[in-house]
This record gives C-alpha cells, structure tokens and sequence, in this order.
C-alpha cells in the first residue's frame, strides 16, 4: 500500500478502527460482522489491532554465527577454532546451515513451516557499542542519528486507537524503549497478580500536569497505573491457564505471563520479553549453550500453549540483539562485539524457511560479518504485512522481507 | 515466583520490629523541640533551601537535620556538606575480606561436593534437609550488601555514601560477574578514599583494580589477543562519551593495557611484562610503545573529560537536564583544579542552577535513597539487610549489581510502571511497620513445606525464611492507629506543616486534611507522589 492510498484511508479511519478493538472487547455479533469487514479491508485497510508481536530481545549480543550455524562454509571451522560447533553435533536444516544444538526445540516449528529466520540483519555502519547499537536497534534510527522514540511507538504513531483499550504493549523487561514514546500507552510489569493488586490501591490525582519535569513523569506513570489496571483486571480474572507448563527459569516465566496475557485476549499490539546474558567475552560454549537452551525450549513451549489455544496465526514472535560477535573468538574463549546476525520470526502466519542471504565469511569487515538485510526493512515488513501500517523508519525504498505470508 | 512475593514477605513488619532490634543511630544533631524550627531570620538559608542541599547531599533529611542548617550562611553550608570526611566506613567488614582466591576455590568445591552427597540420596524419610549453609560465593555476596546497606544507615556522613554510590554507578563492577567478594569490597574502600579526592587519581586506580579487571575482561586480556571490553568501556562511559575515539583508538588501547593482570595468589593486582603487547600503537593520532597508564593520561588530557564527569554529576545533583554553558562553565573549573573534586562540587553546589527553586524536586530519589532515607527518617530497626536487598532489587537497585557496565540509567527510568508500583507498596510497609502500639498474639506461623521444590529453594536462598513468624495486629498502621500511634524520635512531637516541609521538596498531589494525627500525616505524606522527588 502506498503513503497516498493510507492518507486517503486514513479520512474515514476513526470509525473503521473503532471496529476490531470493539471485538477485542466483546464477542458480540455485530463486532463479529466488523471485524469481518476489517478483514476484508485488510490487504490495504486499517491497522490490524488484533495481531500481536511478541519481541524477544537478546541482550548482551547474541553470538549469531553459533546460533545459525553456515556448518558447510569451509571458513568456518578454521575461523571460528576452538568455538566451532561439531558438524555431527548441528541440528542441519539445510545442506548449508543448522542450528546450535540446544536450540533443537526450534525444530517442531521449522518442520511445521512457521519458522523463519532472517540471516544477516544489520545496518550500516555498524556501532559496537552495547547501549548505543540497542538504542539504534531500539528506535531503528540510522547509525548517525539519534531518536528517543521506540519504533512500535513509531509505528502506531497517528494511528487511531479503538475505543476502549487501556494498554497497547506489555513490556516483561526492564528496556522498554522499543514501545516508548508517541501515544502509546506501555505497561512495564513482572507479575500480572500483583500488578492488579498494587495498581487498585493507587488512587489517581486529577490535576494538570505539572510543571517540574521530574513530578509530571510521577503523575503521568501513577495515571497510566490506574488506566491499565481496570482493563487488565477485568481480562485476566478466570482467563483459561496455559495447557503446557512452561519451565522454572526467567525467561520461561516471561513467556508464561505473555501466554496468560494473550489466552486473557488483553487488548494489546506487542508483549515483549527478554533473556539476557549473552555478552560471552569469555568462556562462552558453556553459556551459549545455557542461554540458547533456554530460549529454544522456552519459546517452543510457547508455541504449543498458543496453538492449543488457537491463537498462534495471531501472533509474530520476533528475536532481536544489539548485534552479533566477532567471527574469531577472542584468548579467553568469548567473542567481542560484533555486527550482522541472523534472527528467528515464528507463528502461525510466518512462510517458514531461510530468508536473505547468509553474510559471507570470506568477505568480513573489519572481521565482522557484513549485513545483507537492514533491521529496518524487518521492522518495515512487520509493520505493513503484519499490522497494515505505512511506517517505513527512515527508508525511502524498504524491502520487504518475504517472512509475512 | 513473582519479585512480590518475596517482597511482601521481606517487609513483613514484624521483621522490621522483631527480636533483636536495635535502633538506628542516626545522622545529625538529636532531637530539636519545635520551637527551634520556627521561620530563620530573613537573611539566613530557608528550611527549604536547607532540605534541598541535605536531600541533594545526604539520605532523606531528618526535620532535626534541616533545622540544624537552618539559618546558616548558604557558603558556610556548602563548606560543611565538603568539610573533613573520614575514608574510612563505621560499619566493620564482614569476615572475609582477606580471603585469598585458592581458598575461595577450595571452599566453593567443598560446598559443590557436600551439595552432590545430600544430592544422592533419593528423596524420602530419609532425606536430609537443605544445606544450612549457603553456597559460599552467594554468601558473601549478601553478607557484603548488607554491609553496605548498613553502613548507609548508620552513616554520620552521608555525602561521602551518596558520592561512593556515584563512582560505583560510574566504575561499575557486578558481583554476579566478578563472584570474588572481596575484590568488590576493596574497590569499595578505593572509591570510598577518593569518593571526594581526585578524579585523575582514581581513574589511574580503577584501571588497576582486580575487581575492574576481572569485570571488564582486562585480566584476560594479553599480546597478540587483546580483549578490548575495558578500553572500550573506558573511552565510552568512563571518560569522553560515544563520538570522541574511533575504534582504531579502541583497539589501540586495548593494546596498551595488555598485560595488567591479577595475581592468582592474592588476588592483587600485577603487571605480567611477558603478557604485555610492546609494540608501537597509534592512539588519539599519537605513536609510540605505551603502556595503560600512558593511554589513562591521553585521555586525561582531553578537556572532554572534564565536561563528561561534570555532566554526570549535574545529573546526580542538579536536575535532569544539564545546562550545556553551564556545564562548559564548572567543567573549566575542573580543569584548572586539575581534577580534585571538591572544587568542582563546591562550584556544582554554590551555582544559580543548583540554588533555583524550580530545580527544587527536580530529580528522582534512587531505590537506595529512597529505601534508606524512609528508614532513617522513621527510625526503623533493622534487624536484617537482606531484606531491605530485596526490596531494592523489586525495585531495580542492588548495591555491587549494576545492570550492566553503563550502570543504573537513573533519573525518570527509575519510575516506570512497575518500579512505582513496588516503590508505593515498600513505603506502605515501611509505614505499617512504624506502628509502635503493643501487638499481641504471637502465633507461630506453619513452617515451610521442605517437599516444595520453591519452598526450598527460597529456604535455602535466605535463612531468615525459615524462621517462625509472627502474625500481625491488623489496622494498627500509622494511618489507623490514631493517636496511639507512636512516631521514631526523628518524626515525633512535630506539627503537619513541619512535617511537610521536612518530607516533600514540592507541595502535596494529594492534599492533607485538616486535623489529622500526625502518623497519617507521615503515611499520606510518605505515600504522596512528590515523596519520590528529591
């Protein structure tokens, strides 16, 4: 859809979007009807409030090249010395390239075709620090440019919100930055029982904002508290239970609260969890190892409990990192930082299978991998194809990243 | 296990009153009769200028404290904040501190082999419960938080505190990384000897320290295969900011520092010269062998120093935003005192911006000030910081355990939804425990069930759990005990509006009452949002 077309679109927008969030809200037959209506519009309509993406974010850089591994590139045994993956021991997906093997709870999903894992991501001009390229990644601003507004922010941007929804994104990490900023209203929570409890016994002030920057931030979040409180209480309260359990760690335990929140039907656009830990300037085969384990498992898990429930062609998960590692290991068995990296895309409305080109390991910069897709045409993919949304960040041209049926 | 839970229980208030209580010492002159607090001349600071500078200096000021500045010349109080400081803490260190790293590794096998034995035995009558003792590297780990925690209570100085907590959030270093406690608690006395001493000076120290080394990779890192995460960190956050190095720079600094190492044995810091790269390096457009402390005095050399430090510090001190002339300005200053602290903080402390009542309130009190100060100002007793640890982290400020190297972001990151939550539900406890009225009924709680894999964990995790506890009179908090409730020495006998004064830097969200007994006026006041403000 082009810019023109959406400006046009966008004329008659308040009532077309007040439709699919009234679903969200209840099952009634005349919001049925609406939202068929949505559907039909879909291709080039209003902005698909009833899809959700769920944002992994792997914090500390995710070691790309051990994760999906290029297993039959001559350059990487020797390059990668004593962190190269046995070929015997590499879950192969295709004669080329495999995954890490504790990722192998990936594999349910690649073979049922809703995996996708985009290779190469990156930008130009890569910056390797971890604060900055996260904040890069975070606000998809170009290497250059600084921006303090997430891109989910970014996206929704103007967009109309249906009427009656309280929260659009439920952040279970402590980073928020990507759903930060415009008008969208983001939830910072680790345990949805407390939440409700706490937030019911915080009253709201209803005075203008005040002028002293450090108080009005107080009263902005203490409102935004009680906004969300009301919605979610009245969602959550005798919502079913996951089917599956999820395991005992962190980030299963995230991904259990987003489960709760999405079988809930909580009227939001984006849930994002994250694992940490994967900054293995040392010692890194036996992290990794631990990390990708916990992720693979995890988010399999999270796959069959949304499947159960019969909402996984709702939901896009996506896996994002401030960057890659270096390709030759460092003396203390780690890597440093990094550039280009391969991520995962799942669900049920995911085209499963390679996307973009695998950077080459013959042609490094500065020993890093060179990116082959910009992060910001994923985002731009996810944002057209996945919610309806022109939001292209900053590409006069973005190409669509074929992972969106 | 959500983060409340355990806070919930952390903060039980029977914990904050129980056993072997005993009240905080606190800051400042005892006690003033209210008479004392009345309105200062004209000419001397105001009460409220005196809670700025206390609040911006210091741990929640005390109505005591305030009074006792109150009146006096702004300068003089400014010389007072800075005057003659102690480095060394009250609070005695925890046992271990000579510990060497062979005997911390002969002790974390002797515990990894005593937890495989109980291990082997299948679960039933039989079973032995949970090790007593904790893992040891964990263990020392609380027992130095809580050290550090306690000495940020009892403290007679608590700038020196504030400005140690300022270089740690600087030159962070993490426990979770470095796992050898007693390394963190001797960066902890370097940054505590020089929290007001000279920039250059400890710059040179923390690029040599052990726990610096083992955090930032640098004892790894040797010629031929340097690890560049310090030289990295060291351009990015601890000195010039992104922008001013290349990564040429980077790679050359990494270079240099090659070589600085830690002794096995002691743990100490020593140069390896066989591990050291000797070859020439071009750094900041200049060539030649140099070694780290060459690279340290490069970077010194950079007036960007001066004014990424002071930016910092604005940010700790004045408010959110830096005022970019300003900054220049005092960052001059700094300069010309060829990196000593207390020039540039006296300048910091005496400037318009810092004086102007519109910064009043202007910046976010950190989990730590808010946690300490709220104790300091009730006289709590604390029995046991692992649970004020607790509460910290719920709210996302563990002393020794920075989120990552860049430390904690600070100012409104501080408050998002979930952190505001927690902080409100901390207060409300820390105000429910302030009720002083007798408590009967001292039913034991049930014990944990050991057969629930959670239950034991926690159990095992901090053996306070395992006590029995007791069950709480309800509606006896400071909000409902009316006039039976009992205030700590800092708060009693005080009227509404000096309370107010001495609690909130900006007027009340929530308007007071008329008449209320003054524990709800504490409570209402502590509960109101401008009470996250400083």
């Amino acid at each position: 859809m082009l810019r023109r077309d959406f400006l046009q679109v966008s004329a008659g927008l308040s009532v077309a979007l007040a439709t699919p969030g009234a679903l969200a809200q209840s099952g009634t037959p005349a919001a049925k009807a609406a939202q068929s209506a949505a559907e039909s519009a879909a291709a080039g309509g209003p902005a698909r409030w009833d899809r959700i993406l769920v944002v992994v974010e792997l914090k500390g850089a995710n070691d790309g090249l051990n994760t999906v591994i290029p297993f039959a590139d001559p350059h990487y045994a020797p390059l990668r010395g004593p962190l190269a993956i046995a070929p015997e021991r590499i879950v192969q997906l295709t004669p080329r390239v495999g995954l890490h093997p504790a990722l192998k709870g990936l594999v349910e999903s690649w073979q049922g075709r809703d995996l996708a894992i985009v290779q190469g991501i990156g930008y130009p001009y890569p910056n390797r620090s971890h604060f900055r390229s996260i904040e890069i990644w975070d606000t998809a601003s170009a290497s250059s440019q600084t921006l303090t507004e997430g891109w989910l922010a970014q996206a929704f941007e103007g967009v109309k919100r249906p009427a009656g929804r309280a929260i659009d994104a439920v952040v279970v990490d402590t980073n928020a930055l990507p759903a930060t900023g415009g008008d969208l209203h983001t939830i910072v929570m680790q345990d949805a029982e407390s939440f409700i409890q706490q937030a019911r016994a915080l009253r709201d002030g209803n005075a203008p904002p005040p002028a002293n920057p450090a108080l009005a931030h107080v009263m902005k979040v203490r409102g935004e508290i009680h906004a969300a409180s009301l919605g979610l209480a009245e969602r959550m309260r005798g919502a079913p239970a996951p089917a599956h359990a999820f395991a005992t760690d962190p980030f299963s335990h995230q991904l259990a609260l987003a489960t709760r929140i999405l079988l809930a039907k909580v009227p939001v656009v984006a849930i994002k969890v994250a694992l940490g830990g994967f900054d293995t300037h040392a010692r890194q085969l036996e992290i990794h190892d631990r990390l990708l384990a916990q992720l693979g498992d995890g988010l399999a898990m999270f796959r069959r409990n949304l499947i159960a429930a019969g909402l996984w062609q709702d939901v896009l998960v996506m896996t994002y990192s401030e960057f890659g590692r270096r390709v030759k290991p460092n003396a203390s068995g780690g890597t440093d930082h990094g550039a280009a990296a391969p991520h995962f895309m799942m669900g049920g409305a995911v085209k499963g299978g390679l996307h973009g080109a695998y950077p080459s390991l013959a042609d490094l910069q500065d020993g890093d991998l060179k990116h082959t897709v910009d992060f910001r045409d994923v985002y731009a993919t996810v944002a057209r194809r996945w919610w309806g949304l022109e939001e292209t960040f900053g590409r006069r041209n973005p190409t669509m990243v074929d992972f969106l049926a | 296990m959500g983060l409340d839970r355990g806070c919930d229980r952390m903060l039980e208030r029977r914990a904050l009153l129980g056993g072997a209580a005993r009240t905080l010492a606190l800051a400042g002159v005892g006690v003033l009769a209210p008479s004392v607090l009345r309105p200062a001349a004209a000419a001397a600071m105001g009460a409220d200028e005196a809670r700025h500078l206390l609040s911006r200096t210091g741990f929640g000021p005390t109505p005591s404290d305030i009074a006792a500045l109150q009146g006096v010349d702004y300068t003089a109080a400014v010389e007072r904040v800075l005057g003659k400081w102690r480095p060394e803490p009250l609070t005695p260190p925890p046992g271990w501190i000579n510990l060497t790293p062979p005997q911390q590794r002969e002790q974390a096998e002797r515990f990894r082999e005593q937890r495989d034995e109980k291990r082997r035995v299948p679960p039933g009558p039989d079973k032995p419960p949970p090790l007593a003792n904790a893992n040891p590297i964990q263990e020392r780990a609380r027992e130095l938080r809580n050290w550090w925690i306690e000495e940020m209570l009892v403290t007679d100085q608590p700038f020196v505190e504030r400005m140690t907590l300022f270089w740690h959030n600087h030159f962070t270093s993490s426990l979770q990384k470095v796992r050898f406690a007693p390394a963190i608690y001797r960066q902890n006395l370097l940054l505590r000897r020089h929290a007001l001493g000279n920039f250059a000076t400890l710059l040179h120290a923390v690029a040599k320290d052990p726990a610096m080394l083992l955090y930032l990779d640098g004892a790894q890192s040797k010629a031929g295969q340097p690890n560049e995460n310090f030289a990295r960190e060291l351009l990015e956050l601890f000195t010039l900011g992104e922008g001013h190095y290349t990564e040429a720079d980077i790679k050359a600094a990494a270079r240099a520092f090659t070589g600085w190492g830690i002794d096995r044995n002691t743990g100490g810091f020593r140069a390896y010269p066989a591990l050291h790269d000797k070859g020439e390096k071009t750094f900041f457009g200049r060539s030649g062998a140099f070694g780290g402390d060459d690279i340290l005095s490069m970077i010194l050399d950079k007036p960007g120093v001066s004014e990424w430090i002071v930016g910092k510090l604005w940010r700790e001190l004045v408010s959110l935003t830096p005022d970019p002339a300003e900054v220049k300005r005092l960052a001059a200053i700094f300069r010309e005192a060829r990196y000593e602290m207390k020039p540039l903080l006296r300048a910091m402390l005496l400037s318009p911006a810092f004086r102007d009542p519109a910064n009043r309130g202007a910046l976010i009190k950190s989990p730590v000030e808010l946690v300490v100060g709220t104790i300091r100002l009730l006289g709590l007793p604390v029995p046991e910081k692992t649970r004020l640890v607790r509460a910290l982290q719920a709210i996302g400020q563990v002393p020794f355990d920075p989120p990552n190297v860049k430390g904690w972001p600070g100012g409104e990151a501080w408050i998002t939804t979930n952190t505001l939550l927690m902080r409100q539900q901390i207060l409300r406890r820390f105000v429910e425990a302030t009720t002083v009225a007798p408590m009967g009924g001292t039913m034991p709680m049930a014990p944990p069930r050991p057969g629930r894999r959670a239950d034991r964990r926690e159990a095992m995790g901090d053996e306070v759990m395992m006590a029995p506890e007791r069950t709480p009179v309800e509606g006896r908090s400071l909000r409902s005990a009316g006039n039976a409730a009992r205030l700590g020495p800092a708060l009693a006998g005080l009227d509404a509006a000096t309370l107010q004064q001495a609690l909130l830097p900006v007027p009340p969200q929530m308007p007071l009452a008329a008449g209320l007994p003054a524990g709800e006026v504490v409570a209402t006041l502590m509960l109101d949002p401008g009470y996250q403000l400083k």
